[in-house]
């Protein structure tokens, strides 16, 4: 009996231990939880759509880049900080059924297209050249702000690459073609002048692996739909419209992108099973090595959303409303000039008025005919 | 069997004649062809410094500060080393990583007070007697004063060791004797001048991401001007008619702090009100105090709805700030931000890293039920531009850093900004500036090194030389202590080094495999080629054939 009691209250001790060491635990996850916002370093996102191919029947590159495209803006990256190089030519295609429309399901479901769109490079101006560019910074000055890419040391960029490629190339408008190496090369020149903290690639097309073979800077994880030496199918045709709508790995992807909404916590692994051999018929393929953070703890809203960090402000400035300005500067000269008004460009209320006089005049012009006619038949 | 002779003769004349000729044919291909094609197919690449650019990829920093210690009359410790005035150095080299260190050295000139400035130091506040002081020095940029005052005197309050007025100067106790009185003074300079801890974040590129705090994100990188934006947000103008008076309110307050930071970059300052702009969370309604409250973890979602309508894609290449208050809706108010541990934030106000900040303007109620709607609003600028400027100053990463015990400082007041946070910005920028041309220009002269078919045009070259001297001269001027002339050629040589780096016409567009090279210049040189080397192939030959000959008929 004696030996009982203290082995219940060992019990009851042990309990209350475990249950307080649980409490401590879960308050530091959660504790964890909101400061693994400061983990991945970033604090703003861009993204880079590219569509590189052109002509009817290539819908579905077009619709492939305009999903990515509202999904990257559904969570939450601004039409400022994406940069979409379509080649434009599918809403006002004369071939098109539905104008006006891109659609990116069969049964003509969702329309990517819209009203909403902002396409920054369009049609010819999708080029190799035109996308290195964007990617080093080295642009004619002329360039407006939403041709460019003003990242900094603390951004994190998608780039989403779609079109026909081949074995270390990628083919652009059908007249070009860019190289595994040069894409390389501009990602280096990126890393030097630190215009990224960590870069996603993703490609979608036939051999999409062998692009990102030659990667050689830091902080670059990569997919690619299809592995070396094998095709990336298009996934199903619209007998509306008469071309395929999709190709099979964006259409997945684009699909486990629906579950994502800017809270979610979801991880890269994942991103890494989408679309296995049964469904895609191609192997996806990926490459971690050149990434430092393991893929478990980077969320998908790292890149594909927008997710700021924020900080209490704590202090305050305490500001003397007493005191008077001081004229640290003299007043900037107001050259006292007359107001000025704009000229009326289009008078209409004068036209009106002449007009109005003009057909009054014509009123009493037809009425006097009139008289004279009525007049001259009766003398008749 | 004469005429036999004679025509073998001719002909041997005849064909050394050939063998003469195939030889020049070969020898003008040679000497005159090759380099000729060598020359016009050349890419033109103008002369960059690129042993002096190597030299810049190991940083060396040397920062001197100017110090004058001033001793009022009863301050002195006893154990002084040698009699007033002399000078003194204070030294310490930080090695950050093998191609990064600094070596900072502390100037100090010490000296008894003069009679103006025993007055000063005898007003009744601590305050006039910084206001005093700062009158009867001449403080360049980065330079300080360092008052030291009896330790029984009755200026500073009690349990204070050192005041740091809102200029360059500080009131340091005598303290117990001449070791206590060393420690407080190197504290004191090292608050008013840079730590090794500042200057490592400004050179958070060189250095690896695991030794930065969250302090190195938060403010802006040096760039050559600022854009800032005020917006007003009002998601319900039937409720809410708000009136600002922000062209006053930015004349008086934020003005005098740009004006300060006019030296560092280009400002501009734009406002705009935003009607029907709602936040994109839904606040909670809380019972207890019945009002709503967002809490901290919903607040980075707050931010991207809004984003998108502020126009910050209209506006300048610079990097943009934008300061939102937000006024809640009638059916929302009051609305108080919740910290972490659930207490409701005090400014009501919070800040996002490298974009700006949004605070909450909570509205009364009308007084009469009835009062018809819209209720005209005044907003208290004061009150606004407080939290604005704190912001401001947080972004800028001009942070009070944790006060130690028994340092008294100054709030700058309305001028926003003390002349030391800005010499300490100063210094930091400075280094930043000096790293950032380092890694650009050494990436630079590694990229034209490795793609021989860039063209490096000679306004390319020259910026390129510009950039070098200009950071040559800043590292010259920081090792002698000029902060303002540093500043001034690191600024230079930034933009010098950018203008260089980012000329659209650096870039190399055609890879050509050696296979594709081949397959260009082989039906141009393999038709002419063959000819001669056939011929040279015969000529060795029959040389060789006439060397054996003799041997033999002998």
């Amino acid at each position: 009996m004696a030996a009982a009691v203290p082995a219940a209250r060992w019990a009851r001790a042990a309990a209350a231990l475990l249950l307080g060491c649980c409490g401590a635990a879960l308050a530091s996850g959660v504790q964890d939880q909101a400061e693994q916002f400061f983990k991945s370093g970033h604090t703003n996102n861009w993204a880079v759509l590219v569509c590189t191919s052109r002509f009817w029947f290539n819908y579905r590159h077009v619709a492939n880049t305009l999903s990515v495209y509202r999904s990257v803006k559904r969570l939450g990256i601004p039409d400022s900080h994406i940069v979409l190089m379509l080649a434009d030519d599918m809403a006002c295609n004369p071939r098109n059924p539905k104008p006006a429309t891109v659609f990116s399901h069969k049964n003509m479901e969702l329309n990517v297209y819209g009203d909403d769109v902002e396409v920054d490079y369009r049609s010819y101006e999708v080029t190799v050249e035109n996308f290195l560019r964007v990617l080093t910074g080295r642009i004619p000055p002329s360039t407006p702000r939403s041709k460019r890419l003003l990242s900094d040391d603390r951004s994190n960029i998608l780039i989403y690459m779609t079109g026909h490629g081949g074995n270390g190339f990628l083919k652009f408008q059908d007249s070009e073609e860019i190289t595994n190496v040069e894409l390389a090369d501009a990602f280096e020149q990126m890393w030097q002048k630190r215009r990224y903290n960590e870069l996603l690639f993703i490609i979608d097309t036939c051999q999409g692996a062998s692009m990102y073979e030659r990667f050689y800077s830091p902080n670059i994880m990569a997919l690619a739909s299809s592995q070396v030496g094998e095709d990336s199918l298009s996934h199903q045709p619209d007998l509306g419209i008469g071309v395929h709508l999709m190709d099979r790995y964006t259409f997945y992807v684009l699909e486990f992108l629906e579950e994502i909404h800017p809270a979610s916590q979801t991880n890269m692994n994942d991103l890494f099973q989408v679309c296995p051999k049964s469904l895609c018929v191609s192997t996806p393929g990926h490459r971690t090595d050149l990434f430092q953070r393991d893929p478990q703890n980077v969320l998908i809203t790292d890149f594909f959303g927008s997710v700021r960090k924020v900080e209490i402000t704590a202090e305050t400035i305490s500001l003397d409303p007493n005191l008077s300005a001081f004229e640290s500067k003299p007043p900037k000269d107001e050259l006292a000039a007359e107001p000025l008004k704009y000229a009326e460009q289009l008078p209409v209320a004068q036209i009106i008025h002449q007009c109005g006089d003009i057909a009054v005049l014509d009123s009493v012009f037809l009425w006097n005919s009139m008289e004279e006619t009525s007049a001259h038949d009766m003398k008749k | 069997m004469a005429a036999a002779a004679a025509a073998a003769a001719a002909d041997e004349a005849e064909k050394a004649r050939g063998r003469r000729a195939a030889l020049s044919f070969a020898a003008i291909a040679v000497v005159l062809g090759l380099p000729l094609w060598w020359k016009t197919t050349e890419t033109y690449r103008a002369a960059l410094p690129y042993a002096d650019i190597a030299a810049l990829g190991e940083l060396s920093f040397q920062l001197a500060v100017p110090v004058a210690v001033v001793f009022a009359p009863g301050s002195q410790p006893r154990d002084l080393p040698r009699l007033l005035p002399f000078r003194d150095t204070e030294e310490k080299e930080t090695l950050l990583n093998s191609r990064t260190s600094i070596a900072s050295r502390y100037e100090m000139v010490c000296r008894s007070t003069t009679a103006q400035e025993e007055a000063a130091l005898g007003a009744a506040t601590v305050q006039e007697a910084d206001a005093a002081l700062h009158q009867l020095q001449d403080a360049s940029l980065g330079s300080l004063s360092l008052y030291v005052i009896p330790e029984t005197s009755l200026l500073l309050p009690q349990g204070i060791g050192v005041y740091v007025g809102k200029h360059r100067s500080a009131l340091v106790r005598a303290g117990q004797g001449l070791a206590a009185l060393r420690a407080r003074l190197q504290q004191v300079m090292q608050i008013m001048s840079f730590t090794t801890s500042s200057i490592t974040a400004a050179l958070s590129d060189r250095m690896p991401a695991s030794q930065l705090g969250p302090d190195a994100r938060r403010h802006f990188k040096s760039s050559l001007g600022y854009e800032i934006t005020f917006s007003l947000l009002n998601p319900d103008p039937k409720s809410h008619a708000v009136h600002w008076d922000i062209e006053g309110a930015v004349s008086r307050y934020v003005q005098p702090f740009l004006d300060k930071l006019s030296f560092l970059a280009n400002f501009s300052v734009d406002s705009q009100i935003l009607y029907y702009a709602v936040l994109g969370v839904t606040p909670r309604f809380d019972k207890e105090s019945s009002s709503f409250l967002l809490s901290a973890h919903s607040l980075p979602h707050v931010i991207n709805p809004v984003e998108a309508r502020l126009g910050s894609s209209a506006a300048s290449l610079y990097p943009v700030l934008n300061f939102l208050l937000y006024v809640p809706e009638r059916s929302h108010s009051p609305l108080y931000i919740q910290d972490k541990d659930g207490a409701l934030v005090g400014t009501n106000a919070f800040h996002s890293p490298r974009w700006g900040g949004i605070m909450v303007y909570n509205v009364e109620g009308p007084a009469a039920p009835q009062a018809s709607l819209p209720l005209r609003v005044d907003v208290d600028m004061v009150r606004v531009m407080e939290v604005f400027l704190a912001q401001l100053r947080l972004l800028f990463g001009v942070s009070r850093e944790v006060q130690p015990p028994e340092v008294l400082l100054e709030s700058p007041g309305n001028e926003g900004l003390a002349d030391w946070e800005l010499d300490r910005l100063l210094w930091a920028r400075t280094v930043e500036n000096v790293a950032t041309v380092s890694t650009t220009l050494t990436s630079l002269a590694q990229l034209l090194d490795k793609i021989g078919n860039i063209v490096i045009k000679d306004d390319v070259a020259s910026e390129v030389y510009r950039a070098v001297a200009a950071v040559q001269s800043a590292m010259a001027e920081l090792a002698v202590g000029h902060l303002h002339s540093a500043f001034q050629a690191s600024k230079e040589a930034v933009t010098s080094s950018e203008r260089a780096f980012f000329d659209p016409s650096l870039l190399h567009l055609l890879y050509f495999p050696d296979d594709q090279k081949f397959a260009i210049y082989i039906p141009l040189f393999l038709p002419m080629a063959v000819p001669i080397l056939l011929s040279l192939a015969k000529i060795f030959r029959e040389a060789k054939q006439r060397k054996k000959e003799p041997t033999k008929t002998d």
